[in-house]
C-alpha cells in the first residue's frame, strides 16, 4: 500500500520532497521525547498548502494514516511517526507571508519558528507573546497543534489567545480557513491544541503585541522552598499579575550551576524569578510592593539591563538540559496544580522521592502552578528506570487529586494518552471524540495520540466486546 | 407528553410569556442540578422533543425562531457559585448564576471576571457564554472563550461531559469550552463553567473625547482611526477604547479606559497625547458605557482594526447607532427609534440597508451578523467560513436536531 502511495506522492511533489531512504527516514523517528521511536513509512516535505492538501487526499484515497511535524521539539511524542504512515514535515514552509502592523498581525507559514515572528517585528516595537522554552527552533505550526504556552503565559495567555485565523488542511484534504471573525462555532478554538488530530495548519495569522514600556526582572533567593511558595501566594494575593513567576529548588539550582555557572545566590533552598512588565508607572508601584512581599528573601537581585536580565533567566532556561550534569537520565513531567496546592504537592513529591530513592529536581512556572519535576535516575542501575516511572506517574496522580491537570503545556501526545482516564471520564473522552469524528471520520490524522482507546466513529457508546467487525473484515483499522 | 411520567425535575406548563421568537413551548423545565438537566434532556430525547435552553432571557430573542420547540429549559435555578478559589483566582459556578451576582461575590475578595456584559441585569453565565458576547475590555482581557478554563455540558442524549478544569494552564484533551462558547444552545446545554479571574483594578479613569466622522474630515486623516491606532499600542496600556455614535450622525464619542496602578497618571499622559479632542478625564464611566440600549434590531460588526475608517464610513447616514471597540474590532449596531420605538422604519428599507451595509463591510474584510431583528426578511449571517465542518460538528453532537433547531448559522 505504502509503495503505491509513495509513487502517487512523487507525482504531486518534487523528487527531493519524498524521502524513502531508510537512513534519512531515521532522522524523523522521534520528536523531543526521545524514548518513543518509530521510523516513518515515508516522509514528505511539501512547500505549499496545496501540496499538503494533495498529500492528505492521497492518504485518504489509500487509507493511510498521516502525522504532521514541525521542528520536532515536542515533549509528548505528538509528532511520533507511524511506520505504516506518512510523515508530513513543514520545514519547507518557512515564509513570513505578511507583516501587517496597522492590524497588529502577521501571517506566516507553519514552519516559521516562534522566535522568527518576534525577530521580524521587534524593530517596530512588537513581539509575539507566547514564548515556549524551545522558541528558537520550535515551529508556529507545532505551537498551534500543542497550544503552546511559555514562561510569560501567566499574564499573556497561550497560543490560542494569540491566533486570529488558521488556514488548515482538513483530514479530508480540503483547504479551509478558520477565522475568529467568522460567525458560527469557534472551530479555531477547538482546532488549536488538538495535537494534529483535526488536521494540519498551513497558514497562521498571529496577533502581535506591543512591547511593554518597562520590564523589571527580580531574582529572590529563599532558604527553603516553603518560603518561596509563600511569597508566590502573597504576590498573587496582592493583586499583581506578573508576566512570569518561576521557581527552582536546590537540586535544580545545583544542576544549573554545574551546567551554565548561572551564579545564583549560594545556599539558596529555592530561587524565585519574578518578571513585572507594563506601563513604567505601574511597574514601579508593583516593584515596590514586590520588595515588601519578598522581605523574607536573603538576597534580592534586580536586573538593571537586558544583559543582567538574561543572566537571571540563564539558569532557569537551561534547567532541563542542565540536569544531564547531575544525572545520567531523567523524565520531565508537566503536571499542573492550583497555585494554593503547591506547598502540599511539593511536600508529597518529597515523600515520593524519599520512598522510592529517586531524586526529583523541581523547576516550575509557579505563577500558574505548572510543575516541571525532573525525575532523575541512572539508566545503568537495574530497576531505577521503573522506579522513576513510578514516581513520575505518582506525581501526575498528585496533580489530578489536587484538581489540576496531567499536562500544562507539553501536550498529551502518545506519552500521556494513558493518563487521560485519570483526569476525564469515559463520557468526557467520548464527547471529545465527537469533535474528532466530525473532523476526521476515518481516524487518519495523527491516530493514536491524545486519546487512550478511541472508538471508531459511528460506533455506539457502550462496552466493546471483541474485535470490531469492520476491523475484522479489514475495512477499518483500530488506532 | 413530558408530564406523563416523571422527568426528574420540576416541569410546568408553558404560557405565551415563555415564547422564543414567537414560538411558544409546551413545557418549561426547571432543573436544579446537572443531573436534573441530564434527566430532562434524556426524557426529551426519548420523546423526540425539541429544547431551547434559557438563562436570564436577555438574548432569547436573538437568532432565528426555533423550527420547533417543546421544552424551554430554564436554568434560573442553577444559581450556585460552586467554588471560588480566591488564592487561585478561579471560580466555578452554575450556568444560571447572573453575571451581577457573580461580580458581587467576587468583589468581596477584590476580584472580578473581566468580562463585560452589555446588559444591566439578568444576563447569566450560561447565556453570556452561549452568545459569546464581548464588551469594551475584551481588547485587554479577551472574550468569554479566553477567560473560560473549564466547562460542564450536557449533551442532547443526557451525557454529562467536562473539559478543561480549574487550572488556567491546561492542554489535556480537546477544549469543549471553546466549541460551546458562541454555540447558541445548538450543541447541548452549558451547565457549569470555570473562569480565570483578575484582581479588581486599583483604580480606573475614563478619558472622554469627541472626534469627527471620517466623511466630514475628508480632507485630513480619519481622527478616530489615527487615535485608535495610537491607543492600541500605547505604553500606558488602556483597557478599552469605546466609540459611541448615536444614529451614525454627528460627532463620535470616544472613551478610553485606563485601569490599574497609577491609572490617573497614565490617563493624563494619554489624554495629553490625544490632544484637543479630549473633553475630560473622569473617575466615572459615561452613561450606558458598554451597554446595549435597544436590541430589537441588533447587529455586530467584526473588523480588522485598520479598517475602522471604512467601517465608520459605511455606517454613516445609515441611521444605525454604533457603539463598541475602536481597537478590538467589534462593534454593535442598533436601530434606535424615536422615544424608544423602532418607529417608522419599515421592513423593506431595513432589509435593503443591512444588505448594502454588509456588502460594503465584507468588501473591507469585515463581517456583519444580525443578532436580532423583528423582520424575517433581514439576512442574518452573511459569509460563514467552514460551514460544512460546523454542520458535521452539529450532526455529531445533536444527531436528532433537538437542541435549538434552526437557531444558528446555515440553519443549524
Amino acid at each position: 500500500m505504502l509503495d503505491t502511495l509513495t509513487a502517487a506522492l512523487r507525482e504531486v511533489l518534487s523528487a527531493d520532497s519524498v524521502i524513502t531512504d531508510p537512513v534519512r527516514l531515521r532522522t524523523y523517528e522521534c520528536d523531543g521525547l526521545t524514548y518513543h521511536r518509530a521510523t516513518p513509512g515515508v516522509v514528505v516535505l511539501p512547500a505549499t498548502a496545496e501540496q499538503v492538501a494533495a498529500v492528505v487526499r492521497l492518504c485518504v484515497e489509500f487509507a493511510v494514516p498521516f502525522v504532521a511535524r514541525g521542528s520536532g521539539t515536542g515533549l509528548s511524542g505528538g509528532a511520533l511517526p507511524r511506520e505504516d504512515g506518512v510523515l508530513i514535515v513543514t520545514s519547507r514552509m518557512r515564509r513570513v507571508l505578511e507583516v501587517d502592523l496597522p492590524n497588529r498581525r502577521a501571517v506566516v507559514e507553519p514552519g516559521v519558528t516562534n522566535l522568527a515572528i518576534t525577530e521580524a517585528v521587534r524593530d517596530q516595537g512588537f513581539y509575539y507573546a507566547p514564548d515556549p522554552s524551545s522558541q528558537q527552533i520550535c515551529s508556529i505550526g507545532g505551537n498551534v497543534a500543542e497550544n503552546s504556552g511559555g514562561a510569560h503565559c501567566l499574564k499573556y495567555g497561550f497560543t490560542v489567545n494569540h491566533v486570529e485565523a488558521c488556514e488548515i488542511v482538513t483530514p479530508d484534504g480540503d483547504l479551509v480557513t478558520l477565522d475568529r471573525m467568522d460567525p458560527g462555532y469557534d472551530l479555531l478554538g477547538a482546532f488549536i491544541g488538538s495535537e494534529g488530530t483535526l488536521g494540519i495548519a498551513t497558514k497562521i495569522t498571529v496577533r502581535l503585541t506591543p512591547a511593554p514600556e518597562s520590564v523589571t526582572t527580580v531574582l529572590a533567593a529563599f532558604e527553603n522552598i516553603e518560603q518561596g511558595g509563600r511569597a508566590v501566594s502573597a504576590i498573587i494575593a496582592s493583586g499583581i499579575v506578573p508576566a512570569a513567576i518561576e521557581m527552582m529548588d536546590a537540586l535544580a539550582i545545583e544542576a544549573a550551576e554545574a551546567a551554565v555557572a548561572c551564579d545564583y545566590p549560594r545556599g539558596a533552598g529555592a530561587v524565585l524569578i519574578v518578571e513585572l512588565d507594563g506601563p513604567a508607572a505601574e511597574v514601579e508601584l508593583q516593584f515596590a510592593r514586590l520588595k515588601e512581599i519578598c522581605a523574607g528573601a536573603f538576597e534580592l537581585r534586580v536586573a538593571a539591563d537586558q544583559e543582567e536580565r538574561a543572566a537571571i533567566w540563564k539558569g532557569r532556561k537551561s534547567a532541563f538540559a542542565a540536569v544531564g550534569r547531575i544525572s545520567p537520565a531523567y523524565i520531565v513531567q508537566d503536571g499542573v496544580v492550583p497555585r494554593t496546592a503547591l506547598p502540599r504537592v511539593l511536600a508529597a513529591i518529597d515523600r515520593l522521592s524519599a520512598e522510592h530513592r529517586i531524586r526529583v529536581a523541581n523547576v516550575f512556572h509557579a505563577g500558574d502552578g505548572n510543575l516541571h519535576p525532573l525525575v532523575l535516575f541512572d539508566d545503568a542501575e537495574p530497576g531505577a528506570g521503573e522506579r522513576a516511572e513510578t514516581v513520575s506517574g505518582a506525581i501526575i496522580d498528585l496533580c489530578v487529586e489536587h484538581g489540576g491537570s496531567i499536562t500544562g503545556e507539553h501536550g498529551v501526545g502518545v506519552d500521556k494518552a494513558r493518563y487521560m482516564p485519570r483526569m476525564f471520564t469515559d463520557d468526557d473522552l467520548d464527547t471529545m471524540q465527537l469533535v474528532r469524528c466530525a473532523f476526521d471520520p476515518r481516524g487518519l490524522s495523527n491516530p493514536g495520540k491524545v486519546f487512550p482507546t478511541p472508538r471508531l466513529c459511528g460506533e455506539v457508546p457502550g462496552v466493546r466486546k471483541g474485535v470490531h467487525p469492520l476491523v475484522e473484515s479489514g475495512k477499518a483499522e483500530q488506532f | 407528553m413530558l408530564s406523563e411520567k416523571p422527568v426528574g425535575a420540576t416541569v410546568r406548563e408553558a404560557g405565551p410569556e415563555d415564547a422564543v421568537c414567537g414560538v411558544t413551548p409546551r413545557w418549561v423545565a426547571l432543573p436544579e442540578t446537572v443531573e436534573e438537566i441530564a434527566s430532562v434532556l434524556r426524557a426529551c430525547a426519548e420523546r423526540g422533543l425539541a429544547v431551547v435552553p434559557a438563562g436570564g432571557g436577555t438574548k432569547l430573542h436573538w437568532g432565528p425562531p426555533p423550527e420547533r420547540l417543546d421544552v424551554l429549559l430554564d436554568l434560573c435555578c442553577m444559581n450556585e457559585i460552586v467554588e471560588h478559589a480566591a488564592g487561585d483566582l478561579v471560580v466555578r459556578a452554575q450556568a444560571g448564576v447572573t453575571m451581577d451576582a457573580l461580580a458581587s461575590a467576587l468583589a468581596e475578595s477584590g476580584q472580578e471576571l473581566a468580562l463585560d456584559v452589555p446588559f444591566t441585569e439578568g444576563a447569566t453565565i450560561g447565556g453570556t457564554l452561549a452568545a459569546a458576547v464581548a464588551g469594551p475590555r475584551a481588547f485587554r482581557y479577551g472574550t468569554a472563550r479566553d477567560l473560560l478554563i473549564g466547562i460542564t455540558v450536557v449533551l442532547p442524549d443526557g451525557t454529562v461531559a467536562r473539559s478543561g478544569g480549574k487550572v488556567v494552564k491546561n492542554v489535556a484533551g480537546y477544549d469543549l469550552g471553546k466549541l460551546f462558547t458562541g454555540s447558541f444552545g445548538t450543541l447541548g446545554v452549558i451547565a457549569e463553567a470555570t473562569f480565570r479571574l483578575h484582581p479588581l483594578p486599583a483604580d480606573r479613569r475614563w478619558i472622554v473625547a469627541v472626534v469627527e466622522p471620517p466623511r466630514v474630515s475628508q480632507s485630513g486623516p480619519c481622527q478616530a482611526r489615527e487615535l485608535a491606532a495610537m491607543l492600541a499600542v500605547a505604553q500606558e496600556e488602556p483597557s478599552a477604547v469605546e466609540l459611541d455614535w448615536p444614529h451614525g450622525q454627528g460627532p463620535i464619542w470616544m472613551t478610553v479606559l485606563v485601569e490599574g496602578a497609577a491609572a490617573e497618571d497614565r490617563a493624563r499622559a494619554l489624554a495629553a497625547r490625544m490632544g484637543e479632542v479630549v473633553t475630560g478625564v473622569r473617575d466615572e464611566p459615561p452613561p450606558q458605557w458598554g451597554l446595549i440600549v435597544d436590541d430589537r434590531l441588533l447587529a455586530e460588526v467584526r473588523f480588522p482594526p485598520a479598517a475602522l475608517t471604512e467601517v465608520l464610513d459605511a455606517v454613516h447616514y445609515t441611521g444605525f447607532s454604533l457603539r463598541g471597540s475602536a481597537v478590538g474590532g467589534r462593534l454593535w449596531l442598533e436601530l434606535w427609534g424615536e422615544d424608544g420605538q423602532a418607529g417608522e422604519e419599515d421592513e423593506e428599507r431595513v432589509t435593503g440597508a443591512v444588505a448594502a451595509l454588509r456588502d460594503r463591510l465584507e468588501g473591507c474584510g469585515a463581517r456583519l451578523v444580525v443578532h436580532a431583528t423583528p423582520y424575517e426578511s433581514v439576512q442574518r449571517w452573511g459569509r460563514v467560513g467552514a460551514l460544512p465542518l460546523m454542520r458535521r460538528v452539529k450532526e455529531r453532537f445533536d444527531p436528532g436536531r433537538v437542541m435549538s433547531p434552526g437557531r444558528f448559522v446555515g440553519g443549524i
